[in-house]
C-alpha cells in the first residue's frame, strides 16, 4: 500500500487537496448531509402543513411505521420478491452462462442478445411488460397461456389482481436482470484455470463431476456476491411498482420505497418517510456487511 | 462411432436449448419492435398472429403519432444533456479524487478513504426525501442542475479509479515529476492516457445509471422542458388516449440510439458491468 504512493517531496499537499475537494464536497452535500438529516428527521414529528410545531419524538415514527399495515405488507413483499427473484434469476443466469461458456457458433451473438436488456431503462421495461400483461384475451401473456392450456385460460387483468400483481413485477425484473448476472458469471467462469479441468479429465472425471467439484466451488464466491447484490436491489424495488401497479391492488404489490414516496410526497409525512428510508438503509447495510465478509474470504 | 454420435446429440441438445431460450427471451423486444409498426388496434394480437394482415397494413403512423403527441426531440435532448454532463463531470471529479487518494501524501488521506467507503453503502433512496425538500426550497425543481449535480461525485466510481491507479506502475509518473512536470500535467498527459479501461467502465456505468434514472426525475421534474426520456415514457403511458402502438414506437425510438452505441462498444459495456458487480 505505502509503496504505491509517490515520494513526499515530489508533490505539494495543496495540489492533492485541490484534486480531492470537488468530490468530497459534493459527496458531503448530496449524500452525507441528507443521509444524516434523514436519521434526524425520522426522530421528529415533522409533517408539512401540520399545525403542530416540530419536536423530537424519539422512536415514535418507527413504532408507527411498524404498526402500519401498508408498511408491514411492503416489507413482506420486498422479502417475498427477494426470495423468489434471487434464486430463479441466479439459476437461470448460471445455466445460461454455462451454456454460453462452451465453444459454439454464434456464441458472441447469443451473449449480446441476453445482455441487451441491460441498456433498457427500467421505466421502459415496465411499460413493455404492462402491454404484455394487457387484460384483453389477445394480450400476449393471456394469449400465450390460452394457447398453452389449449383454450382453457380465462383472460385476466394480472396487474390489478391481488395474487398476480407481485409475480408479474417479479417476472419483469427477472427478464431485465438475468443478462447482467449472466455476464458476471461468464467473466468468473473464464477466470477458472484450464489446468483444473485438464487434470480432472485425465483422472477420468465426468462432465457433471467436473461441474460439481470444480466449477461450482470456483464460482461460489461470485455466486454469493451476486446473490447479495441482487437481494439489495430487490429491497430498493420502486420503478416497476410505481409504473405497473401503483402498489395495488390493496397493497398487494407495495414496497418499502413505494410506501416512502407515498408518505413523503402524497401525504407530506416527512418524518415517517425518513424513518422508512432509515429502515431500508439498515437492511442494505446488513446485506453489505455480509457481502464484505464474503469478499474478504475471496482475497484469502 | 458411438462416441461421435453421442457428442452430436449433446451438440444438438445444446443448440436447441440456447436457441429456444434466446427466442423466448427476445419475445418482449420483438413484440415491441413489431408492435411499433402495427395499427393500434392490432398491436396486442400476438407476435406473429395476423402477420399477413399486419404486413399489408404496417406503417410508420405510430412514430409520426409520437412526434405529434409529445415533444420527443426535447426529451431526447434533455436525456443527452443530463447524462452527458453527469458522465463528463463525473469522470473528471471522480478520477481526480481517485488519483489524490492513490498517489499523494496528505493529512487525512486515510480518513477520507474510510469516509468514501462508508458513503458508498448509502443507497440513493436513503437520501432522497431530505434532499428533495432542501433542493425544492432552493427553487431547483424543474432544472437541469438538480438532475446533474447530485450525481457527479460517486463514491463507488472513486473507489474504482483508486484501485485502478494503485495497479499502475508509478515509475513513469516519478520520472515526469523529476523532469519538473506539475501534478496536473502528469495526471492529464501520463496517468489518464494509461487509464482507458477504467475510464470506459466508469463512463458506461454512469451513463447506464443516469440514462435509466427514474425516481429522482419523478420527484424533481414536472416541467416537460427538462423531462428526461426515462420519465417521459411513463408520463406518455398515462397520457390519454392509451395507444399501445404509440407506446411501442416511443420505446423503439428511446432504445435505438443507445442500442447502436451498445453494439459498437459491446466489449466495454461488458467490462463496465462486470466491474459494477465488484461493488463491495
Amino acid at each position: 500500500m505505502i509503496q504505491t504512493l509517490l515520494p513526499k517531496h515530489l508533490v505539494k499537499t495543496r495540489t492533492s487537496v485541490l484534486m480531492m475537494i470537488p468530490a468530497i464536497l459534493l459527496l458531503i452535500v448530496f449524500v452525507g448531509e441528507p443521509f444524516i438529516l434523514s436519521i434526524i428527521l425520522s426522530l421528529t414529528n415533522l409533517r408539512l402543513g401540520s399545525p403542530l410545531p416540530m419536536e423530537f419524538v424519539g422512536l415514535q415514527q418507527y413504532y408507527e411505521i411498524f404498526s402500519d399495515q401498508a408498511f408491514q405488507r411492503a416489507i413482506v413483499n420486498n422479502g417475498i420478491f427477494a426470495l423468489c427473484v434471487v434464486p430463479i434469476q441466479t439459476v437461470l443466469a448460471l445455466s445460461l452462462a454455462l451454456l454460453l461458456n462452451q465453444k459454439m457458433y454464434g456464441r458472441a451473438m447469443f451473449r449480446m442478445l441476453f445482455f441487451m436488456p441491460v441498456i433498457f431503462p427500467l421505466s421502459l421495461v415496465a411499460v413493455i411488460w404492462i402491454i404484455i400483461f394487457a387484460p384483453n384475451p389477445e394480450g400476449l401473456f393471456n394469449d400465450s397461456l390460452n394457447a398453452l392450456t389449449l383454450g382453457h385460460w380465462q383472460a385476466r387483468d394480472f396487474l390489478h389482481n391481488e395474487y398476480f400483481a407481485l409475480p408479474a413485477i417479479m417476472l419483469t425484473s427477472i427478464w431485465q436482470g438475468v443478462g447482467f448476472q449472466m455476464i458476471v458469471f461468464l467473466a468468473a467462469l473464464q477466470a477458472i484455470p484450464h489446468q483444473l479441468y485438464e487434470a480432472a479429465s485425465i483422472d477420468g472425471a465426468k462432465t457433471w463431476q467436473q461441474f460439481w467439484h470444480i466449477t461450482l466451488p470456483q464460482l461460489r464466491y461470485t455466486v454469493a456476491y451476486v446473490v447479495i447484490l441482487t437481494t439489495i436491489l430487490a429491497f430498493r424495488l420502486f420503478d416497476q411498482v410505481q409504473i405497473m401497479t401503483q402498489g395495488g391492488p390493496s397493497n398487494a404489490s407495495t414496497t418499502i420505497m413505494f410506501e416512502t414516496v407515498k408518505s413523503a410526497f402524497a401525504q407530506q409525512q416527512v418524518a415517517k418517510a425518513a424513518a422508512m428510508t432509515v429502515v431500508l438503509f439498515v437492511i442494505v447495510l446488513s446485506l453489505t456487511g455480509l457481502q464484505q465478509k464474503i469478499s474478504k474470504k475471496v482475497r484469502i | 462411432m458411438p462416441l461421435n454420435f453421442k457428442s452430436n446429440v449433446i451438440k444438438f441438445v445444446r443448440y436447441s436449448l440456447i436457441i429456444s431460450a434466446t427466442a423466448i427471451y427476445l419475445v418482449p423486444i420483438l413484440y415491441m419492435l413489431l408492435g411499433s409498426f402495427k395499427p393500434d388496434d392490432h398491436v396486442l394480437s400476438g407476435i406473429f398472429n395476423k402477420l399477413q394482415y399486419v404486413a399489408e397494413h404496417y406503417s410508420l403512423q405510430n412514430f409520426r403519432d409520437v412526434f405529434e403527441r409529445v415533444d420527443f426531440k426535447r426529451y431526447l435532448a434533455n436525456s443527452l444533456i443530463i447524462t452527458g454532463c453527469v458522465v463528463f463531470f463525473g469522470l473528471v471529479v471522480n478520477a481526480m479524487a481517485g488519483y489524490a487518494l492513490a498517489r499523494f501524501h496528505w493529512q487525512g488521506r486515510k480518513l477520507t478513504l474510510t469516509i468514501i467507503l462508508a458513503i458508498m453503502i448509502i443507497p440513493m433512496e436513503a437520501t432522497a426525501v431530505p434532499l428533495f425538500y432542501q433542493l425544492s426550497i432552493l427553487g431547483l425543481r424543474n432544472t437541469y442542475v438538480v438532475q446533474i449535480i447530485p450525481f457527479i461525485a460517486n463514491a463507488f466510481f472513486i473507489v474504482l479509479f483508486y484501485t485502478y491507479f494503485l495497479s499502475l506502475p508509478k515509475e513513469l509518473e516519478e520520472a515526469a515529476y523529476m523532469d519538473g512536470a506539475s501534478p496536473w500535467r502528469t495526471f492529464l498527459f501520463i496517468v489518464l492516457p494509461n487509464s482507458k479501461p477504467v475510464l470506459a467502465s466508469v463512463a458506461i456505468l454512469s451513463f447506464l445509471l443516469q440514462w435509466g434514472n427514474y425516481l429522482w426525475p419523478l420527484l424533481m421534474v414536472s416541467d416537460e422542458n427538462v423531462r428526461p426520456l426515462s420519465l417521459a415514457i411513463s408520463t406518455f403511458y398515462t397520457l390519454p388516449p392509451l395507444q399501445w402502438g404509440d407506446l411501442f414506437a416511443f420505446g423503439v425510438l428511446m432504445v435505438l440510439p443507445v442500442l447502436i452505441v451498445f453494439i459498437v462498444f459491446q466489449k466495454w459495456f461488458v467490462q463496465g458491468v462486470v466491474a459494477s458487480s465488484h461493488k463491495a
